[in-house]
């Protein structure tokens, strides 16, 4: 229980709940004096996959959707979060760099998720090169012999009733969301650094208490960092990465003003072929269809979205309505499917629903 | 019916308001008495519980090596997923004496104190970062203005302990190693088996916590004091119980003649006993809790002294325990009144309204209950002679008392028969005689009185025999005029050269926290010099030990480390995984809780040669010592209470020490209280059944001023046979608590020294409690209207 709260204060604030539990990244309304803000340079690579602690915070969110030898769909996840105290990296146990982890195995009748904390500079959590992102014995590692280090990359983590292990193989290129990565997160121009590589193709084993699932599917790796938080009036996010029948892909995100209910929205649409052409606020339209209860709040589990520009009209359903995070800091996180005008899967995140 | 029934009933304590006075005082007494311990007992626990929850010492299996574990051991661990938590222990003495709890919140299992930084994530981010020392709010008072981290509160912390981050305790102890490493109890899916990862051990803390065994002792004390109190409350209770349903048998018989059921009878008794039980119960509850609020902070004070248990000074208000007691309130009440209520239920209709004999005891019962009593008795006596455990010795107390208790009529009676030979005429035969037909009706009352008595001579005993010795080791012990403690190695070696110039020796000393047997142990060293050799006082001690100290050959330990270690002198005692010294000698080390080594300074420095040298005493004219003190802290700038005088130690010992027992004397004297107003309501209710026996007297006349005199010369007697029959019973009460309960409780035995002069005040006080007690009725007797007395021949008995 104390554990629980003490967690939750964590995320409040370390991980500026506001922030964070709305999805997005920062520490409180300020971004604070001593870090960097989000530029427009190009974005370099190999670089700037590992970690950037002058900024305050910062993501490696992979979620695949996956599917077992009977055509059961599954859905895993894992992040890693940076958060700091200081713009530095110090050694030893004198912290300013936390780390925070989730993982969660989702099928289509129950939600298993577990939560890992450490601090940075004792080699419990961190980036390290060559590429691997961990805390504990989870670990996002590349395997790529040469070329970029997020081609090629294995997976692992476990909680208390299940573990996964997972090979990822990237067939495109890394998309930019915004502006060459550059991606405006409020209309007051808050907004952070931001980049996916959409196009892995996964196999591999889940663990669970029944026995081992040989799974295959594909999975989405989000990169993100930021100083700045959201605007003060945001309240939660919403968030999709879809995968369409096509092969094209579809990024969009809502961020939710307090008063009004109303998004403000962003949106990548990929082709098959990795061209991506991003799309500023209002070129997508989100909307809430069918409320539901989940861990004690009512959450819309389904959604319409609409994006004119690419005649897209569909609506979206969880696998698994339960796919509640119920971590320090808790939030919605789990495997959909898509139909209407494109068929397809993906991943859904929903925070601030409180 | 009912309502005329219900006025009837009351219209007697409207009459007589003293009675009702004297029932509700006794059980609001006995209620005081008996939830404030009960008080005093639960916030004592509680702050062990919270205690051994912060300390970890809870169910969390732990990993640990000899020499402490590491950084490296710690991620080696949780990279191969085994969820782990770094934690290091250790106590610091200056500015105050605190346990330093050092933790990772990120990793660290469900712990007291960290909901601390709950809801505050800069709290959060000082606590890992700059530093802040999470405790209870008197801790927090303790620590103000000191120059330690910052504090913040945590209400569910003990006291004395600060949760800090593990950098903040690194520096506070100046130490890198980890004390252990707790292991979470659910660990995650398909891990690599522990001995494959590392080779730290694993180890499971024993169930309980130490604190709480180690207390049972102070709290069965208190426990059976309150049970003593309560008891000796309920005796007033049943004896204003007794009378007033005497006095109300015409009552009861008109109510029935006019016809209100006996069932309706015996309820609405019940419910009216019930009534006043609540009204008393809440009135004692709210004197119960101001008694254990005045008397917790010494007994705070007493379990930090005694064993070192962090206890808050601070009562918290419980609704259960006020529930519970009311409900033994209720209880009390009930075993009180059953007889009465019996009686009543039994009563013919329209029988005579005479007086029953009241507890007349038949010689069949006085013979069992001498049975009874030396049953009790040699009980007592196998388990005082064969236990060794605090449980047996006060089983053995107990059934020392409870035998004595009931001893007492048999052993009156006799002592009266034995007596009448030295009576001198008629009326001192019948005034022997009377006192013997008096003694069934008043047992009760000289029971609670002799209890009392004998836990007061008893524990009186213990103190003064404790205080004695106590001050007489002071002496010898703080044998040095000053001592002083330096805040670093160069001031400290500016001070010794000062001190050396006007003193006739200056000896420093060295000392380190260690782990003896488990335990946590204090090694001291201690130069060569003939203050030790003369001065300290050794219980027991090979005879070249001083020569095997100084060398480093031998060792001396504290009494509480040789019981309870049940170590011999020769025996080897481990000191680190590679120093085994011998025992060479034993000292007296009372007030410690804990475990203490002494050894010479020199082979004490080259075990540990980075130990900085920071104390030292002094030895001087005692009357250039002040000058002296003076003169170190202007010239080698040292802080105020960095140098103490030894007068000033002393001073502050005692005052340890009284308060430690200040306790046990308020409990003493309420005791003592409640059993002479045990025997006035027993004398109370005798006055008015007496008269049948007094009216022939003063028809022989006898003046009603003789007969009162003579009744205040009776209880006189009785109460100083049982004050003389209390003395042994004490005394016995004394050995048993200094021989057996002292040393299974505190580790060290005590000499037993006498007192009679405090037992001759005792007996005072015993016969000024009765002459108080038996003033009343003896001067109502006086005031009796002559009519009363011829009544009782008109009414045909």
């Amino acid at each position: 229980m104390i554990a629980d709260r003490l967690a939750a204060a964590f995320a409040v604030t370390l991980l500026a709940a506001p922030a964070l539990a709305q999805g997005y990244a920062g520490l409180g309304s300020e971004a604070g004096a001593d870090f960097r803000m989000p530029g427009r340079s190009a974005l370099t690579f190999p670089e700037d996959h590992y970690a950037h602690p002058g900024f305050r915070i910062e993501w490696w969110y992979l979620t695949a959707n996956l599917e077992g030898p009977d055509g059961t769909a599954y859905g895993v996840q894992w992040t890693l979060f940076r958060s700091a105290l200081a713009p530095t990296a110090a050694e030893g146990w004198e912290a300013d760099q936390i780390w925070l982890a989730h993982a969660a195995l989702t099928t289509p009748d129950r939600h298993r998720h577990a939560e890992r904390l450490a601090r940075g500079g004792i080699g419990q959590a961190g980036v390290a090169e060559p590429f691997e992102a961990f805390i504990d014995n989870w670990a996002m590692t590349s395997t790529s012999a040469d070329g970029d280090p997020l081609d090629a990359l294995t997976l692992t983590a476990n909680g208390a009733d299940f573990a996964y292990d997972l090979s990822l193989e990237a067939t495109g290129p890394l998309i930019f969301h915004g502006e060459d990565g550059y991606s405006v997160k409020s209309p007051a121009g808050q907004a952070s650094r931001y980049y996916s590589q959409p196009f892995y193709e996964a196999t591999g084993m889940l663990s669970l208490p029944s026995g081992e699932i040989a799974v295959t599917g594909s999975a989405w790796l989000d990169r993100e960092w930021s100083s700045q938080p959201l605007a003060e009036d945001q309240s939660g996010w919403d968030w999709f990465s879809l995968n369409f029948e096509t092969g094209a892909k579809l990024m969009a995100f809502g961020l939710r003003t307090d008063a009004e209910g109303t998004h403000f929205t962003s949106a990548t649409w990929i082709e098959p072929d990795g061209t991506a052409e991003p799309y500023g606020d209002g070129a997508v339209t989100l909307t809430p269809l069918e409320r539901g209860e989940v861990a004690g709040r009512t959450l819309p589990l389904q959604w319409r979205i609409e994006l004119p520009a690419r005649d897209l009209d569909v609506t979206t359903a969880p696998v698994n309505p339960g796919a509640w995070m119920g971590t320090s800091f808790p939030y919605w996180e789990g495997p959909v499917t898509v139909s209407g005008s494109h068929a397809g899967r993906g991943y859904l995140e929903m925070t601030g629903y409180d | 019916m009912t309502r005329a029934a219900i006025l009837a009933l009351l219209s007697h304590w409207r009459r007589q308001p003293l009675q009702l006075a004297m029932l509700l005082i006794g059980l609001a007494l006995a209620t005081a008495l008996w939830s404030g311990v009960q008080a005093i007992n639960a916030e004592a626990r509680s702050s062990y519980d919270r205690a051994a929850a912060t300390l970890g010492q809870d169910t969390l299996d732990r990993l640990s090596r000899p020499g402490g574990a590491t950084l490296e051991d710690f991620v080696t661990l949780r990279r191969a997923g085994w969820l782990v938590s770094p934690v290091i222990e250790g106590r610091i003495a200056e500015p105050a004496r605190l346990q330093i709890l050092g933790v990772d919140p990120l990793t660290a299992p469900p712990q007291a104190g960290l909901s601390a930084l709950a809801g505050d994530g800069d709290i959060l981010a000082d606590f890992l970062g700059p530093g802040l020392l999470l405790v209870a709010p008197e801790t927090a008072a303790e620590l103000e203005g000191s120059d330690l981290p910052p504090r913040r509160i945590a209400p569910d912390l003990a006291p004395g302990i600060a949760v800090t981050d593990i950098t903040t305790a690194q520096a506070l102890l100046d130490r890198e190693r980890l004390s252990y490493l707790t292991l979470a109890p659910e660990q995650p899916f398909g891990l690599p088996p522990l001995e494959s990862v590392t080779d730290l051990s694993r180890s499971t803390p024993e169930d309980g916590t130490d604190l709480a065994e180690l207390t049972d002792s102070f709290h069965l004390n208190l426990t059976a004091f309150g049970l003593l109190a309560f008891g000796v409350g309920l005796f007033i209770v049943q004896s204003a119980i007794g009378l007033a349903f005497e006095q109300r048998r015409q009552t009861f018989r008109t109510l029935r003649a006019l016809g209100l059921p006996l069932r309706r009878l015996v309820l609405l008794l019940a419910a009216e006993l019930a009534g006043f039980a609540l009204i008393a119960g809440t009135l004692g509850l709210a004197l119960g809790y101001a008694i254990a609020a005045a008397l917790l902070p010494g007994v705070a004070g007493t379990l930090r002294g005694l064993y070192g248990a962090p206890v808050s000074g601070v009562l918290d208000f419980d609704p259960v325990w006020a529930l519970a007691g009311l409900g033994i309130t209720l209880a009390g009440t009930a075993l009180a009144g059953a007889q009465a209520l019996w009686t009543v239920a039994r009563m013919p209709l329209l029988a005579p309204a005479q007086p029953r004999a009241w507890a007349m005891a038949s010689a069949r019962m006085l013979t069992m209950q001498g049975v009874a009593a030396g049953l009790l008795l040699a009980l007592a006596l196998g388990l005082t002679l064969t236990a060794e455990s605090l449980i047996a010795a006060f089983a053995s107390l107990a059934a020392l008392l409870l035998g004595a208790a009931l001893a007492l009529p048999p052993l009156l009676i006799a002592a009266l028969r034995a007596a009448r030979p030295l009576a001198r005429g008629p009326v001192g035969e019948w005034l022997l005689a009377d006192a013997r037909q008096q003694v069934p009706a008043l047992s009760l009352a000289l029971m609670a009185l002799l209890l009392a008595l004998a836990a007061n001579v008893g524990v009186g005993t213990m103190v003064g025999s404790f205080r004695t010795t106590f001050t007489g080791w002071l002496d010898q012990r703080l044998a040095a005029e000053l001592y002083v403690t330096a805040p670093d190695e160069a001031t400290a070696a500016r001070a010794r050269a000062i001190a050396a110039e006007d003193a006739r020796a200056v000896l420093p000393t060295l000392s380190t926290d260690l782990d003896v047997l488990g335990r946590p142990a204090t090694l001291v060293g201690v130069p060569d010099a003939p203050t030790y050799r003369e001065d300290f006082p050794l219980i027991d001690a090979a005879p070249d030990a001083w020569d095997r100290v100084a060398d480093g050959s031998g060792i001396l330990v504290n009494e509480q480390l040789y019981r309870g270690a049940d170590l011999s002198l020769g025996n080897p005692l481990r000191l680190s995984e590679d120093w085994q010294v011998p025992v060479a000698g034993v000292y007296a080390d009372y007030g410690n809780p804990a475990g203490e080594v002494r050894i010479g300074l020199g082979p004490m420095s080259e075990r540990y040669p980075d130990l900085p040298l920071l104390r030292f005493s002094v030895r001087i004219d005692p009357e250039d010592a002040p000058a002296l003190a003076d003169r170190l802290r202007q010239e080698a700038s040292l802080p105020d209470q960095a140098v103490v005088n030894q007068a000033e130690v002393k001073a502050i010992s005692l005052r340890v020490f009284e308060q430690t027992f200040l306790v046990t004397g308020a409990l003493n004297v309420l005791t003592l209280g409640v059993a002479g107003i045990a025997v006035l309501t027993s004398l109370l209710t005798l006055s008015s059944l007496r008269l049948p026996q007094l009216a022939p007297l003063w028809a022989l006349g006898m003046r009603p001023g003789r007969l009162a005199r003579l009744d205040v010369a009776r209880t006189l007697l009785l109460a100083l046979l049982t004050w003389v029959l209390s003395v042994p019973v004490g005394l016995t009460l004394a050995w048993v608590l200094l021989a057996k309960v002292n040393v299974a409780a505190f580790g060290w035995r005590l000499p037993m020294l006498l007192f009679p002069g405090d037992w001759l005040w005792l007996g005072l006080a015993a016969l000024a409690a009765a002459g108080l007690a038996c003033l009343w009725p003896a001067l109502r007797l006086t005031r009796l209207p002559p009519s009363r007395l011829l009544r009782i021949f008109a009414n045909d008995r």
